[in-house]
């Protein structure tokens, strides 16, 4: 019977994978701390104040993993300019028609689960991009309002830059909300992604799960040139 | 030299024969520089200049609002607080305190405005309401905005005392029928500090003025026009229920035990974390207390909106604009991932049954593989 041969394809180079990875976990990190903080648990406790911390402690790990969210998202910044063509920032901001297009063919295709010509990205789909960029720009919505409420507590200077955001949103009560609502918004995010995941790896079998560890996704040979050009002849010949 | 006679008299002199002691007025002094956060030698600067200093003119309007700033500034701790800027010493006019009426005061204000041109303190103390040409708040026959500009256009540097001035306040809540306007948004042009809260602190008032007399101009204002002095913290900041706080000990209702051990209001609504004033540090009444020491929340009276931010102040999440009163961003978030899981679940399923055909498929040519393997 016939069967597929595959390729080895490096798709996400060590640096993206490593981004991906502290963002995941630092996502994780200050959506747990950030829910503690909006809603402390009732602790009904006998102990003193001065020999307990845990919910300073649990401020403590929200203010340090933001620092390292930021840090890590400038670094995919800088690496959607300098990485491969995976990485590259024009999978997630290219709006022109084709890009449209190709959006048009994934949700006729993989949301809506019709029939059609297959979309052949190997990186990320049209529309998987656009929701990179969406997450991106939550991203930048968490760190301004964020840093904007920590600002007061801090002399670095990189905070500071920051400190203009509460005058300019009407104080620091809207802030709040917008942080908070924004959190939610990247929870059906991780939601919406960690099952497109799953769903592609089980349907199409090519390692979309484990490219992000090893870094590599496995590409029918067809959609090679020399392949097809072999088949070009082979037609030609018969 | 004219005649000290016909000079106006300094703060000190008036002081003087109002019969303070030069040990009352070195007290003052002392306490308003505390209270400015001068260092130690400001003391004397400030006591130089309330002694050469003639006295500032000063021009205090009152639009809408509740005169609860005046009563604030009356009562700051020090009587003498009161005395120097208030009783006749400063104040040509304001409708409060002013012993002329009618006719009289309005030929008082004219008179200061003529007399003083670029030289006197315009204090404000109310929004000034914009809709059907201002005539929701007429004094005198002429509306409030009328007037502001007019005083405005003479005065050295403006002052807008409270949350009403400051941020339009309660008037100017949802759906703020009179258009009540913030002044800062009729003003342009002035020196213009905002002294917010609902009323200010007496003793911030007093800063505020001191600072004006004692340097000559306007006291150092953060990004949207506060006193540094006194609004760079955040009430929580300065709290002394935080270490409460950090220690995650908080009061559950009113009525539980951890309220009665002093824990952090934070759960039960309090605003401290979103409020920059000088409650905690300054305190009210003669530093007696203020609303966190006495068991209620701070309600962010000195916050632009603080009314129409969230539904209650005894709520610590906002209600969701638009979702319903019991609706907070927590409520729409979880129906959010809620929707979305129902969502995700059906396309699993159409997805496996859609998928039937081609997953056959794979699965016996994989099984194929395996064989082959063997």
């Amino acid at each position: 019977m016939k069967t597929t041969s595959f390729r080895r394809v490096y798709v996400w180079e060590l640096p993206v994978r490593l981004f991906h990875w502290i963002n995941a976990l630092c996502i994780t990190v200050l959506c747990i701390t950030g829910y503690l903080i909006a809603n402390p648990p009732a602790i009904l406790s006998a102990a003193e104040a001065s020999n307990s911390f845990w919910f300073g402690t649990n401020r403590f790990i929200h203010f340090a993993t933001a620092y390292v969210f930021l840090f890590n998202l400038v670094f995919r910044f800088y690496w959607s300019f300098v990485g491969n063509k995976y990485a590259n920032w024009r999978n997630f901001f290219s709006f022109n028609r084709r890009f449209f297009r190709r959006i048009a063919r994934v949700l006729k295709l993989d949301i809506l689960l019709l029939d059609g010509q297959a979309d052949a990205a190997v990186g990320h789909n049209a529309l998987a991009g656009l929701s990179y960029f969406v997450l991106f720009l939550a991203s930048l919505v968490m760190i301004f309002t964020g840093f904007g409420m920590y600002a007061d507590m801090s002399t670095w200077w990189l905070p500071q830059l920051f400190a203009w955001v509460p005058g300019a949103a009407g104080g620091d009560y809207l802030l709040r909300e917008i942080h908070h609502a924004t959190m939610w918004l990247i929870i059906v995010f991780v939601l919406i992604h960690l099952y497109l995941v799953f769903f592609h790896d089980r349907r199409d079998g090519l390692g979309e799960t484990s490219s992000m560890i090893s870094g590599y996704k496995f590409v029918e040979e067809e959609a090679f040139p020399e392949a097809r050009q072999k088949k070009l002849e082979q037609t030609n010949a018969d | 030299m004219e005649p000290t006679t016909t000079q106006r008299p300094t703060y000190y002199e008036e002081l003087r024969r109002k019969g303070y002691s030069r040990r009352d007025f070195m007290k003052f002094c002392t306490m308003i520089a505390a209270y400015m956060g001068l260092e130690a030698s400001g003391t004397a600067q400030v006591a130089n200049a309330l002694m050469q200093h003639p006295r500032v003119p000063v021009i205090w309007l009152h639009f809408q609002e509740c005169t609860c700033c005046s009563e604030s500034f009356i009562r700051s701790s020090h009587p003498m607080v009161a005395d120097i800027i208030l009783d006749k010493i400063s104040l040509d006019y304001t409708e409060t305190l002013m012993a002329a009426s009618g006719h009289q005061a309005e030929a008082a204000m004219r008179k200061t405005m003529e007399e003083h041109d670029g030289e006197y303190v315009l204090c404000v103390e109310g929004s000034v309401p914009v809709y059907e040409d201002g005539v929701y708040c007429c004094i005198g026959g002429r509306s409030a905005i009328d007037i502001l500009e007019e005083t405005a256009a003479g005065a050295k540097a403006v002052i807008g005392w409270g949350s009403c001035a400051c941020n339009g306040c309660i008037q100017a809540a949802k759906p703020n029928p009179t258009g009540a306007t913030p002044i800062h948004q009729l003003i342009k042009g002035k020196p213009l500090i905002k002294v917010p809260g609902c009323p200010p602190i007496g003793e911030v008032m007093a800063g505020v003025l001191v600072h004006l007399v004692t340097f000559g101009r306007i006291p150092e204002l953060d990004r949207i026009g506060r006193p540094k002095a006194f609004y760079s913290k955040r009430v929580h900041d300065s709290c002394y229920r935080r270490p409460y706080y950090d220690a995650g000990l908080f009061v559950e209702s009113f009525d539980d035990e951890n309220a009665q051990k002093g824990y952090c209001l934070y759960k039960v609504g309090c605003k401290g974390p979103t409020t920059y004033n000088a409650c905690g540090v300054t305190k009210w009444n003669n530093g007696t207390s203020y609303p966190i020491q006495s068991g209620h929340g701070c309600i962010g009276c000195s916050e632009a909106n603080f009314w129409d931010n969230g539904a209650s102040f005894y709520t610590r999440i906002p209600t969701f604009p638009g979702f319903g009163i019991e609706s907070n961003a927590d409520t729409v978030g979880k129906v959010a991932a809620g929707a979305t899981a129902v969502g995700l679940a059906i396309h699993a399923t159409a997805a496996t049954l859609r998928g039937k055909k081609k997953g056959a498929q794979m699965e016996t040519e994989g099984q194929a593989n395996a064989a082959e393997l063997d």
